[in-house]
């Protein structure tokens, strides 16, 4: 696109053409070049390095690699659900027979978009069987205005708004700000799809200026019922008033209303009409208008039925066919730090990434729901990339805990935190001592293994850098590969 | 301490509760459960009606600028009057983060509105624009011959008038202003404060304080037993640890 700038006069235009093109064979080629040493080196995978490189040598490498995506992108973003939406939504295409072209776990910065794509193109930036390619990005909330303009998607799915990092992010209400500022600057052919259980998210309909598709939760068996502490978009967008809830799902997600002025949750395009929650599996029915899809997912929790949901709409407003998101939702497979089971010493050993209350109260609520006593550690690390503020830890209902672990652990560089709310919290371990204290994470981690029965399942739930060492360890112990491969 | 009672008076608790102030609650609660004296909490939320003579301690926590506009108007028609009335009773008041910025006179905001505050503290809050720094990280502050441990993440830089103190001196972090090495304010029996975290939690002496504080009003002299306070200690002297690290790395 960029490429073609300045085509004023014929024979300028040309040769900046030509400089164009070396630019960017250059940038795909050193991006490449970058992506291969730093996996070999065992840099983290290289997930964000190879789109630094070609953005460095290549500003523009994102706008011109989109453009050989056939079948166009979708952007997926929001507080919680993100990648597990997105990994979800690639199942699909799969299963319609479609390639995708995405972003890594959690790396969803433009670097990591420009990675993606610099990885899906040949050397000379061409995009092999480009007619069936889809790019599905999951883009962090900040993120959202760049990307937007940067890979001009078909639809842009929005999961949810929760206080998340406020160091970073800042506060609920601006990045809710930068939300309607990008969804009012799309153009009327891109679709927006909508969670119409999130007051906060629901409203971004009032500004779009094309399609909307909203998706919610009919079935509200599984619900919390009344609103938690972490609740945040209690107030009505327009008016200002306390909204009140028929009925509630988690967080402030549910079927809301203002009694002020009136405005309600919308009736949404795709439900959920029917969940069951089990100790491994979700089962639910989702109506589109297309028709019913039943599907069984190797997920727990309320939250993944949301991002089965979430993925489904997406799916119905990119105009893929209902058999396609049946055969896609029921081929999914958990990723690492997504409730993927893994064997280690003799243990099942799950890892769920938690970063903010409402993630973290859903996590307590799926581990504790089948009564019996768990086994968990928990690591609290404070790096940028999990937010500096640990606050957030005082906004958790970590007194749902009580009485229900057999071992608790507590570890990362804020330890000693975790332990206090925890103590607040009466959390006592079996034998009623207090949670253990082990700010070393390997060290941690073995001796969490070894507190859980033999044949038990071990919880480790982790902010996101302590996800990063703690999946070295496992990936280790349990003799598999590094996470990124074939994921 | 039986027979005692501490009667707290929490401020807008579904408006203002952005940084874990619910951790202050708690660790009130519990220090005084532990000493055997009740505790009664009474969250007044817009509109409702503050009783000077109802009241040991009122806390506010912290809010975003949205939220923050609309507890300066219920402040100015409901609350303001009489919770000047309780400061000059010498009731405790704990006002964190945006909670204190509105005990001020005013706050600015980075769209430069003027949002009026109680004025129960002598100071001024603006907030330079949007394209300002934050101060966010973590904080360390020299109080009392011992150190205060939070979190600060605020816009507006606050200037403290004549009549009141600071409450204590930045050893890492921002405080106030980034300028003048001042801390949150004191003045009479109120405590103002950017430090969450949760606060209270990881600074037992501190919540003693403002526990003893409250209570010696109607019980002179009243003093709190020592309770087990291993945790609390290890998390303050870990915050410190990195708090004093990382700002020397910078």
């Amino acid at each position: 696109m960029v490429c073609q700038r300045g085509r004023g006069k014929k024979e300028v235009g040309r040769r900046k053409y030509n400089t164009c093109v070396i630019r960017r064979t250059a940038a795909v080629a050193a991006a490449k070049a970058a992506a291969v040493l730093s996996r070999r080196l065992r840099f983290g995978g290289g997930t964000a390095l190879p789109g630094l490189v070609a953005e460095r040598i290549d500003p523009d490498i994102v706008p011109a690699l989109v453009l050989g995506l056939g079948q166009g992108s979708v952007l997926v973003t929001g507080t919680n659900g993100k990648t597990t939406t997105a990994r979800l939504l690639r199942s699909i295409a799969r299963a319609a027979g479609l390639r995708a072209v995405a972003n890594r776990a959690g790396s969803n910065m433009m670097r990591g978009i420009a990675s993606a794509l610099v990885e899906a193109a040949a050397w000379s930036g061409e995009m092999a069987s480009a007619g069936k390619r889809l790019g599905i990005f999951e883009v962090d909330e900040a993120t959202l205005p760049h990307a937007a303009s940067s890979v001009r998607p078909r639809a842009v799915v929005f999961t949810n708004l929760f206080r998340d990092q406020l160091d970073r992010y800042g506060e609920v209400e601006h990045v809710a700000q930068v939300w309607r500022a990008t969804v009012d600057e799309l153009p009327s052919d891109v679709t927006v799809v909508l969670n119409a259980d999130d007051p906060a998210v629901a409203s971004l309909a009032d500004v779009a200026r094309g399609r909307v598709i909203t998706y919610g939760m009919t079935d509200t068996s599984s619900g919390v019922g009344t609103l938690e502490h972490a609740a945040d978009a209690r107030w009505c967008v327009s008016c200002g008033s306390e909204l009140s809830y028929e009925a509630v799902c988690y967080g402030h997600l549910g079927h809301w209303r203002c009694p002020q002025c009136g405005k309600s949750r919308p009736e949404p395009d795709v439900q959920c009409g029917r969940l069951d929650i089990g100790a491994a599996h979700l089962d639910l029915t989702l109506w589109l208008a297309q028709g019913h899809v039943t599907a069984r997912l190797p997920l727990t929790g309320l939250y993944n039925a949301y991002n089965a949901l979430t993925a489904a709409a997406a799916a119905s407003a990119l105009g893929l066919d209902r058999v396609a998101i049946e055969r896609g939702l029921n081929a999914f497979t958990a990723a690492f730090g997504r409730q993927e089971r893994m064997q280690v010493a003799g243990r099942e050993v799950q890892v769920i990434l938690a970063k903010n209350p409402a993630g973290l109260n859903q996590v307590i609520r799926t581990i504790t729901a089948n009564g019996s006593q768990t086994d968990l550690v928990l690591f609290l690390n404070d790096n940028i990339a999990d937010g500096r503020d640990v606050s957030w830890i005082w906004d958790v209902d970590f007194e749902l805990l009580a009485g229900k672990a057999r071992s608790v652990t507590v570890s990362g560089a804020r330890a000693w935190d975790m332990a206090l709310r925890l103590k607040y919290a009466g959390i006592q371990a079996d034998g009623g001592s207090s949670p253990h204290v082990e700010p070393e994470p390997a060290r941690a981690l073995r001796q969490a293994l070894e507190a859980t029965p033999a044949g038990g399942t071990l919880y480790v739930i982790p902010t996101y850098t302590a996800m990063l060492q703690v999946r070295d360890l496992l990936a280790r112990w349990a003799g598999r590969g590094a996470f990124w491969e074939g994921e | 301490m039986k027979g005692l009672t501490l009667r707290v008076a929490h401020l807008y608790p579904k408006l203002m509760n952005i940084y874990g102030d619910r951790g202050n609650i708690l660790c009130l609660q519990r220090r005084c459960r532990e000493r055997g004296i009740e505790f009664e909490v009474q969250g007044l939320e817009l509109g409702d009606k503050l009783n000077p003579t109802d009241c040991d301690l009122i806390f506010a926590g912290g809010a975003q600028d949205r939220e923050q506009r609309r507890v300066a108007v219920d402040l100015a028609k409901v609350k303001g009057k009489p919770l000047k009335e309780a400061v000059k009773r010498d009731v405790a008041v704990l006002a964190v983060c945006g909670g204190y910025q509105l005990m001020g006179r005013f706050y600015r905001t980075a769209e430069g509105e003027e949002l009026p505050g109680a004025g129960v503290l002598d100071l001024h809050t603006v907030h330079p624009g949007p394209h300002a720094q934050r101060f966010i990280g973590n904080v360390v502050v020299e109080w009392n011959g011992t150190t205060l441990v939070g979190f600060e993440n605020h816009g507006g830089r606050t200037h403290l008038g004549a009549g009141v103190e600071p409450l204590g001196r930045v050893v890492a972090g921002f405080g106030n202003n980034g300028e003048d090495g001042g801390e949150g304010a004191v003045y009479r029996n109120v405590f103002g404060t950017y430090l969450h975290g949760s606060l209270l939690p990881k600074n037992p002496r501190f919540a003693d304080h403002v526990i003893e504080t409250a209570l010696r009003r109607a019980h002179k002299d009243f003093r709190l037993n020592d309770i087990d306070d291993t945790i609390e200690n290890a998390a303050h002297a870990a915050a410190v640890r990195l708090a004093t690290r990382r700002s020397i790395i910078g």
